[in-house]
């Protein structure tokens, strides 16, 4: 029982991560229609961004955190800029090569610069390195700070999204994006500002990750960004809620394997329940059947 | 015996003794090395790999992240084969064994998989070979876990010549006959060719599973040639690869994945000499091609003499283009000018 709550606690710090990333994998896809696959790399830059403020520039955590998100937010915007805009009408296989092809310069460009080797993120110490029981489970502090961040970040996107003019125009472009260009809404400045929401959570994830399990390196991205990327497939691709969901379930399914002996198929695992799902109801959990027309 | 000489396949018959002589000239002179074979090995399996992918993704339409998971099971049952019987009929049993094996593998994916449209197959199709790939990694006794097997080397280019020459017979021929019709029209619209009467669950399974019965013979040769053979090898970014060969050369177009293949290929041995930003160069062309080109090298046409001459036509089409698009732009500007509201 107390593993069980202790791999829970584990699972709900994993999860959160998952769900920041899996964030912005859904709204992209949810305006745009394409996996960003650049959206991993986004993220692993915001875990090397928040490491350079650490150790070099010797800031706090939380100014850390927020440049990381930042200078995401404008690395999003950027990649959306120069490398999507253009194939705003190009077959959709196209985008997803143009994603695949920043992916990988994201990943080389980051190994050049900072080398292929892992880095340490620097322990913290004062309040975050201290951690307390109730009865025999352990909460870190680290845990509590991602919980905290994520549940902030993610109350600011639901009122983004559902209290904002510009969150209107994010759920009408995705609704219909012909009609919403219709009605005056520019589409273009839309999706921009859906990359710069979803790149910001992802530099935040990757702060938190550095944080978390103090290790990073170029390639960190890749296992992180499928995994969030079938959370949010889970919760119904292209729903918010959905995303959140997803990526706590996903963590939590992690960790109770891991925990419980099968670590070496933890992967297999989420993309078995990936492909269960995919089949029995492909549109997610709270994702609605449409009926296609013809 | 006049119409044999004028046949269309005996030209074709022709061309590829020809090559093949070139290549086997070249390759005795040593002027094509030991390094540069690796090479040419390289892209005879990459091309079985992307006229494969491309019966599955360019003609059917069905988006598939996993093309590398049924080339490690082909991998994998070559080397367990060759290993217990090391010799050339070993090899042979190897590789039909591997494609059968990697084929079933594809029918049991693609029956429920393909059921899924878009991008939901390409998240499932990568799923399955992630799956596919751990499974590998965790059977220990069998394949030797995240090690890989050693084999010995079986083939030499000759070998993977004929493959290669099979497969794209293979496929073109399919392509021509009812079935592959059929293939195509569910690229086309799958509501429409599902209302005439086509079975479109079957032909997009039968696509699949004769892709991966081609992508299990590429791995068994990879097995035989390159005799390491590591679960990593056949990691995402290789599905990833391929789909990059196949989309680089264009949907739909059989000659188009060979011309690619060999191209990129070459490419990323010319940039070998850059070895330290050799991949940025490479994903910075791959962004470049696609936003400049998005259909591809050949789009969804084939290769053919009277090409040549159209391009030379195109290519003057398209100065014209630009510069009646030059004299609007400047056109435009003076409308601009005089007229600032109306504009806006």
């Amino acid at each position: 029982m107390d593993q069980l709550l202790q791999q829970i606690i584990n699972g709900i710090s994993l999860g959160s991560i998952y769900a920041l990333i899996a964030l912005g994998y859904t709204m992209v896809y949810g305006i745009i229609k394409l996996i960003n696959f650049a959206h991993c790399d986004v993220y692993m830059i915001g875990a090397y961004i928040g490491f350079v403020c650490i150790t070099s520039l010797k800031l706090g955590l939380i100014p850390a955190l927020l440049i990381a998100m930042a200078i995401c937010t404008i690395l999003g915007v950027l990649i959306e800029r120069i490398a999507y805009r253009p194939l705003r009408n190009a077959t959709r296989i196209a985008v997803l090569i143009t994603a695949i092809g920043v992916s990988l310069l994201l990943e080389n460009g980051m190994i050049l610069i900072a080398s292929p080797q892992v880095r340490v993120y620097p322990q913290i110490d004062g309040l975050l390195a201290k951690s307390f029981d109730i009865g025999r489970i352990t909460i870190n502090m680290k845990q509590v700070l991602i919980l905290a961040t994520t549940i902030i970040l993610m109350i600011l996107l639901q009122f983004i999204v559902k209290r904002t003019r510009i969150g209107k125009a994010m759920r009408a472009v995705s609704l219909d994006t012909e009609a919403a260009q219709l009605m005056g809404i520019n589409v273009d400045t839309t999706i921009s500002f859906t990359f710069a929401i979803g790149s910001a959570l992802a530099g935040a994830a990757g702060v938190l990750v550095g944080v978390y399990y103090n290790s990073i390196n170029p390639l960190m991205g890749l296992l992180p960004g499928l995994k969030a990327f079938v959370a949010a497939v889970f919760g119904g691709i292209g729903i918010i809620p959905g995303a959140m969901l997803g990526g706590y379930f996903i963590g939590m399914v992690e960790t109770m394997v891991a925990g419980y002996g099968g670590s070496m198929f933890r992967d297999a695992v989420v993309f078995a329940i990936l492909i269960f799902i995919l089949i029995v109801k492909p549109t997610g959990l709270l994702g609605k059947n449409v009926r296609e027309k013809v | 015996m006049k119409k044999i000489l004028k046949a269309k396949g005996f030209k074709m018959l022709t061309a590829l003794v020809l090559t093949y002589i070139i290549i086997q000239v070249l390759v005795s002179t040593n002027i094509i090395n030991d390094y540069m074979q690796a090479t040419l090995v390289t892209i005879f399996i990459n091309i079985i790999l992307a006229v494969s992918l491309n019966l599955i993704t360019g003609y059917t339409g069905q988006f598939s992240l996993g093309h590398a998971g049924f080339m490690s099971i082909g991998a994998y049952t070559c080397a367990l084969i060759t290993a217990r019987i090391p010799t050339t009929w070993g090899f042979i049993l190897g590789v039909l064994a591997a494609a059968i094996v990697a084929s079933i593998a594809g029918y049991l994916v693609g029956l429920p998989t393909l059921r899924l449209r878009g991008d939901y197959l390409a998240i499932a199709t990568l799923g399955m070979s992630e799956i596919i790939r751990i499974i590998f990694i965790n059977m220990d006794d069998i394949t030797n876990g995240a090690a890989g097997l050693l084999t010995k080397r079986f083939v030499n280019w000759t070998w993977l010549f004929i493959f290669t020459v099979i497969t794209v017979y293979f496929i073109s021929n399919f392509l021509k006959s009812t079935h592959g019709r059929a293939c195509i029209s569910i690229r086309e619209d799958e509501t429409a060719s599902e209302a005439v009467g086509i079975n479109t669950t079957k032909y997009k399974v039968m696509a699949f599973t004769i892709g991966s019965f081609f992508a299990g013979i590429a791995g068994a040769l990879y097995a035989s040639y390159f005799y390491v053979i590591k679960p990593d090898i056949f990691n995402f970014n290789k599905s990833v690869n391929i789909l990059v060969i196949v989309v680089f050369g264009g949907l739909g177009s059989l000659s188009g994945s060979v011309v690619s293949a060999i191209v990129l290929a070459l490419v990323s041995s010319f940039l070998q000499a850059f070895s330290d930003v050799q991949m940025i160069l490479y994903s910075l062309l791959l962004i470049i091609i696609m936003i400049f080109k998005p259909g591809g090298l050949l789009g969804s046409r084939e290769l053919s003499i009277a090409m040549l001459g159209d391009w030379r036509a195109f290519i003057g089409e398209k100065f014209k283009a630009l510069r009646s698009r030059k004299e609007k732009k400047t056109t435009a500007k003076e409308d601009l000018d005089n007229d600032p509201v109306e504009n806006k």
